[in-house]
């Protein structure tokens, strides 16, 4: 790993301060990608701002219509909050289904959000929740916050602060987890919400998450799984890799928002 | 803010023993436990921080110490596979792992060890499908995994009394 100067503030404003002070600066949330990242040399920042001791980034707030989550708040905590279980229960499955044990240890919301791998678990609660990211600098609409393939609409030294999810009627997040990374191959998250059922899949497209409008228009119709019976995903902007070729990941689409669906209407 | 200097000197607590040193930013916490405090349990298995042999505790949580800064666990209690031992005589989860043949090259064992008495730390009495899931983190390239889920099994009830 190259070398880099280690700054820890101790407020959001001493971090934003110190990133921008800085040549090259990159935060450090979990350090959960970036450390391997910085190990293999495809970032070599010259500073790391590290977000670990910042104290007004985690917790956990949850309000009549609306669960606000700080950035720093670390998948174990999001998976064992009986808060969250309580308005979104989709949450708690997607937080304590990431990775493993102690990935979840570390690894935090804003920093899965502000990567946006393409199979990661996170993007497709936020876009399917249709939630809002709060940075340093302003509210950013779901719909407008992701940019493809490990891209956002962050701009640089833009901090994720927290992330607000409205409280759906109900919801659900399946996975098909990569046998050796648990990532995604496919997963997709349902939420009937009151302006209307939303879906999000991670793990498949070619830019990323994104809402499939055949799943979509057929749970508008009928929050069912059998809803689901003959729908197909067109495989057209689907990833073929080593794991799974877009046809596949194309039923499997089919196949994790029925469980999502089932799970949502509490069947399983 | 504190660290503005290129080498940030940290107190924390290994094995229950408190420790000062002085790291530069980019040394890991696995490199501070072998490198430095010479406690060579802790092993590396990989590059992607997926393996999960370098698993210690960190204020009692599992994590991999290759995936975290040495400078991030200032003031922090860490616990590696040594500290299970003090006295040299092997605790519950290590004898399981001896009476079920939980290992064979060994290799993975101290990180497998650490996560197991964390995961029964949490959850005293987990069943066959909450001991896989708990495992998720840690690859063993020899066993087959089920007399490693056996030994947690028996370990987690030998902790129990
Ligand atoms: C073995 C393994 C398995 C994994 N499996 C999964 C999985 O199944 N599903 C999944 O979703 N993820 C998985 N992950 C990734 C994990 O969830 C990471 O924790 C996450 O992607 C990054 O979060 P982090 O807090 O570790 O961020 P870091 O690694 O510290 O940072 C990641 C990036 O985000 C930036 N950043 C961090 N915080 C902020 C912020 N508040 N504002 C702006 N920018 C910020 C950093 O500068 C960096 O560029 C896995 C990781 C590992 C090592
Ligand atoms: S050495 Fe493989 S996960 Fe740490
Ligand atoms: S015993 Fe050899 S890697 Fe697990």
């Amino acid at each position: 790993m190259e070398e880099f100067t280690y700054t820890r503030p101790a407020t959001a404003d001493d971090a934003t301060g110190a990133h921008s002070a800085a040549e090259d600066a990159m935060y450090m949330a979990g350090g959960q990608t970036l450390i391997p990242v910085l190990k293999q040399g495809l970032a070599m920042p010259t500073d790391v701002v590290d977000l670990n001791r910042v104290g007004d980034l985690a917790g956990i707030q949850v309000t009549g219509d609306a669960v606000t989550i700080g950035a720093m708040t670390r998948h174990a905590v999001v998976a064992a909050s009986a808060e969250v279980k309580g308005a979104i229960p989709a949450l708690t499955v997607l937080a304590g289904g990431i990775g493993d044990a102690q990935v979840r240890n570390r690894g935090t919301m804003g920093g899965s959000l502000a990567n946006n791998d393409p199979s990661a678990d996170y993007p497709s609660a936020v876009l399917g929740l249709g939630a809002t990211v709060t940075t340093n600098q302003r509210e950013i609409p779901a719909d407008e916050f992701f940019d493809g393939m490990f891209a956002t609409n962050l701009e640089d030294g833009e901090l994720i602060k927290s992330v607000t999810y409205p409280i759906p009627e109900k919801a659900g997040y399946a996975k098909f987890p990569n046998p050796a990374s648990r990532y995604a191959l496919v997963g997709v998250f349902v939420a009937k919400t009151a302006g209307g059922v939303r879906v999000a899949v991670t793990g498949a497209g070619q830019d990323g998450v994104f809402r499939p409008a055949e799943v979509e228009a057929a749970l508008s119709a009928d929050f069912s799984a059998a809803a689901l019976d003959g729908v197909t995903v067109p495989a057209d902007d689907l990833m073929t890799d080593m794991h799974a070729a877009a046809d596949y990941r194309a039923h499997l689409i089919v196949v994790m928002a029925k469980r999502a669906v089932n799970q949502a209407n509490g069947q399983g | 803010m504190g660290f503005e200097g290129a080498m940030p000197e940290i107190s924390l607590s290994i094995n229950g023993a408190p420790v000062t040193g002085t790291v530069e930013g980019r040394t890991l916490l696995v490199e501070f436990i072998r490198e430095t405090m010479k406690l060579t349990g802790t092993h590396t298995g990989c590059d992607t921080s997926q393996c999960g042999a370098c698993t210690v505790h960190l204020d009692g949580k599992a994590v991999k110490s290759c995936t975290m800064l040495a400078v991030q666990a200032d003031g922090a209690e860490v616990t590696t596979i040594e500290g299970l031992a003090p006295e040299g005589e092997m605790n519950p989860m290590q004898q399981a792992f001896n009476d079920h043949h939980g290992l064979q090259c060994g290799f993975c064992t101290p990180g497998m060890v650490m996560r197991a008495m964390a995961l029964v730390a949490d959850n005293p009495d987990p069943t066959e499908a909450e001991v896989r899931h708990g495992l998720e983190g840690n690859i063993c390239r020899c066993t087959g995994y089920q007399n490693i889920v056996a030994a947690v099994l028996d370990g987690a009830k030998a902790l129990r009394g």
